[in-house]
């Protein structure tokens, strides 16, 4: 379970002098469902297709399944991919479109069909074999793509953004879908994404990259909770940054002195090692409690104040936005239990939240329009 | 929804019967199909004329068409081969234009492909050429040709014909595949490669029946372009005589019917061609319902 299924050793790919990867190291166990996640230019792509033997690295090594495949041409490498057009052939039907891998391997006619069946009702498409893929709507053609990769039965399968023409609703069903038949096939999945939600949606672990490098790798829960740089910490879900300074690093406490002077306390082992005495602390939204700033502080508990700006409805929450210390917008989502009534614009208020949800990530350069968009 | 109609006495908008709109029609309505219809008589007067005198009777001793109708014979069709000279011409020309379509196919699909897939030195000045080919007029072409042929002393004769067939033909398949490639997504041979199709097999099993339709389109007009080429072969047949050299040589003394009766064969076999092909194309539009949501 714990084999090493897809390795990359300081891999980099330049295109001309531009690095779309750059130095990167990255090791898949077996039968995990990884994701690449990054805005887009983040090499994400990129990296997927030196696995699947669309391009060669200008350095590095690509291992699957322990074996030097840095050479090898796509079609002798035990890996197949689902396009982001699905780039089903037009020409074929889909039973054609689906046994073209095994045509390939000559297996057996009586094989092929068993197969092709298998794979067809794997993606809940039975009966659909005589159509033409101009003849299917976009989730169903989605589906013929996987079975057509899954058929194979390859040692990894390259997922590239595949969900990505697909309308919201169809997308989230997919999501859920895929990670079924993950489960079901028991195949490694390499999924390349720019949607953080997605992601965390179906990945065992994932990557977070940024400049064709990885900034962040790990289990969602802990992407998510401990981001190890303000890019992560703005890249997957919304995120509230104070600038402050490292002032007291001791066995279990930890202290930042924000530039207003206040205290904020969070637990040491959530510093990393490598960082400076410049920082950015942080506090996901929907950690903070949100009350009308009167009396004292409760202890314990990390806290600012602010102005409260903007109070929206959204149904199943309200969500604040804060003028914090120093000018610094803050973000608040508190769910709507109907018991407590809302705060109004234009208040004082306190924002509090506990130690451990505290998060000290090293500050990053500024993002590029391109990657504020994502 | 109907108990609330008989509540109310206004009618709902349901119940009222849709007030019929009369029909106007400018004159510019007509403008189109009568333009369209007189473009086609345009078209196809002359051959019209064609296939209604290969079936004139002519009384001479020296038969030849005129334009005054003698009567209905299917007598020229009987003895479509009773002119000498005429017949080998004909096949000679059937032979070139077959031979010059396959070797103008086959080059001018792989000029398109290297055209639309690749970048290379020389890449714009490839098709500059290949439009000042078709634009240059043939007269220069076949004389610049004869130059040529004379100064490295090839023999004039079929081979020569072939030569220069096959050069103006390549450009219009070229043109006629490019179109059809740049419709065509590279990420389909990425697919066929990843699920184990070697460059090779990715040609023969996804690149070629998807440019096909192009390939054969080009390879038609490839076909039509040589079988009636005049100008050029005049300057590079030597003593070969194909059946438009033929004709050409024959007008001063008179055409004799079997001209009509060949000319109306190759329509013929182009109509049944076009329309197998519209028949092709319009199978493979059919069965296209809407597709349902998944």
């Amino acid at each position: 379970m714990t084999e090493i299924d897809v390795r990359l050793e300081r891999v980099s790919k330049f295109f001309g002098d531009v690095p779309a990867v750059d130095d990167l190291s990255l090791d898949i166990a077996e039968g995990e469902f990884f994701s690449l996640l990054g805005p887009s230019g983040c090499g994400k792509t990129t990296t997927l297709r030196m696995i699947g033997g669309f391009e060669d690295p200008s350095l590095g090594t690509v291992y699957l399944g322990g074996r030097d495949v840095t050479d090898l041409p796509p079609y002798r490498r035990d890996v197949n991919t689902v396009f982001q057009s699905y780039a089903l052939f037009p020409h074929l039907d889909v039973f054609e479109n689906v046994a073209f891998g095994l045509r390939r391997k000559k297996v057996g006619g009586k094989d092929i069909g068993q197969r092709v069946r298998d794979a067809m009702s794997l993606v809940d498409l039975e009966g659909f074999e005589k159509r033409k893929p101009s003849q299917m709507s976009g989730g169903q053609q989605q589906r013929v793509a996987l079975a057509r990769a899954l058929v194979n039965r390859p040692k990894v399968l390259l997922l590239d953004e595949p969900l990505g023409a697909l309308d919201l609703k169809l997308r989230k069903q997919m999501q859920l879908e895929l990670k079924r038949i993950q489960e079901e096939v028991g195949i490694t999945f390499i999924y390349v994404t720019h949607d953080q939600e997605e992601a965390m949606t179906m990945s065992d672990r994932l990557a977070v990259m940024r400049h064709g490098q990885i900034e962040q790798i790990g289990a969602p829960e802990l992407v998510y909770e401990s981001p190890a740089t303000e890019f992560v910490a703005g890249f997957l879900g919304a995120s509230n940054l104070l600038d402050g300074e490292l002032v007291r690093n001791q066995s279990d406490v930890a202290t930042v002195r924000l530039s207003t002077g206040q205290d904020i306390h969070f637990p040491a082992s959530k510093v990393p090692s490598d960082i400076d005495t410049l920082v950015k602390v942080g506090v996901r939204p929907e950690k903070i409690s949100i009350e009308v700033d009167e009396g004292e502080p409760p202890a314990g508990a990390n806290w600012v104040s602010g102005l409260l700006r903007i109070a929206t409805y959204i149904g199943v929450s309200h969500q604040y936005k804060v003028e914090g210390p120093g000018g610094t917008e803050l973000t608040v989502y508190v769910q709507n239990l109907g018991a407590e009534e809302a705060p109004a614009p234009g208040r004082k208020v306190r924002l509090t939240w506990r130690p451990e949800h505290t998060f000290i990530v090293k500050p990053s350069a500024a993002l590029s329009p391109e990657e504020e968009e994502e | 929804m109907s108990a609330l109609a008989q509540d109310t006495s206004i009618p709902s908008a349901k119940d009222l019967a849709p007030v019929p709109r009369e029909r106007r029609r400018r004159w510019t309505y007509y403008t189109l199909p009568v333009y369209s219809s007189a473009f086609f008589l345009y078209l196809l007067i002359p051959i019209t004329f064609m296939v209604v005198y290969s079936f004139n009777q002519s009384h001479s001793a020296l038969p030849q068409v005129t334009s005054k109708w003698q009567g209905f014979t299917t007598q020229w069709y009987q003895q479509w081969n009773g002119v000498p000279d005429l017949t080998p011409a004909f096949f000679l020309s059937i032979k070139l234009a077959l031979i010059a379509t396959v070797i103008s196919a086959t080059l001018g699909t792989l000029l398109a492909l290297a055209l639309v897939r690749y970048r290379f030195r020389g890449k714009g000045a490839t098709e500059q050429m290949m439009f000042t080919n078709i634009a240059a007029p043939e007269i220069v072409l076949g004389a610049s040709l004869l130059g040529f042929f004379i100064t490295l002393n090839l023999p004039r004769g079929f081979s020569t014909l072939l030569i220069a067939h096959v050069m103006f033909c390549v450009a219009y398949v070229t043109i006629t595949v490019r179109a059809r490639l740049s419709g065509f997504d590279p990420m389909l041979e990425q697919a066929a490669q990843d699920l184990g199709a070697t460059p090779w097999v990715t040609f023969w099993k996804i690149t070629l029946p998807l440019i096909f339709p192009g390939i054969l389109a080009g390879a038609l007009l490839a076909f039509a372009l040589s079988i009636d080429d005049f100008v050029t072969s005049n300057f590079v047949a030597g003593s070969s005589v194909t059946f438009p050299l033929w004709v050409y040589g024959a007008v001063k003394v008179g055409i004799p019917p079997q001209v009509f009766v060949l000319g109306t064969a190759i329509f013929s076999a182009g109509l049944v061609l076009a329309v197998l092909a519209l028949v092709f194309q319009g199978r493979a539009k059919k069965a296209r319902p809407e597709p349902e949501e998944g």
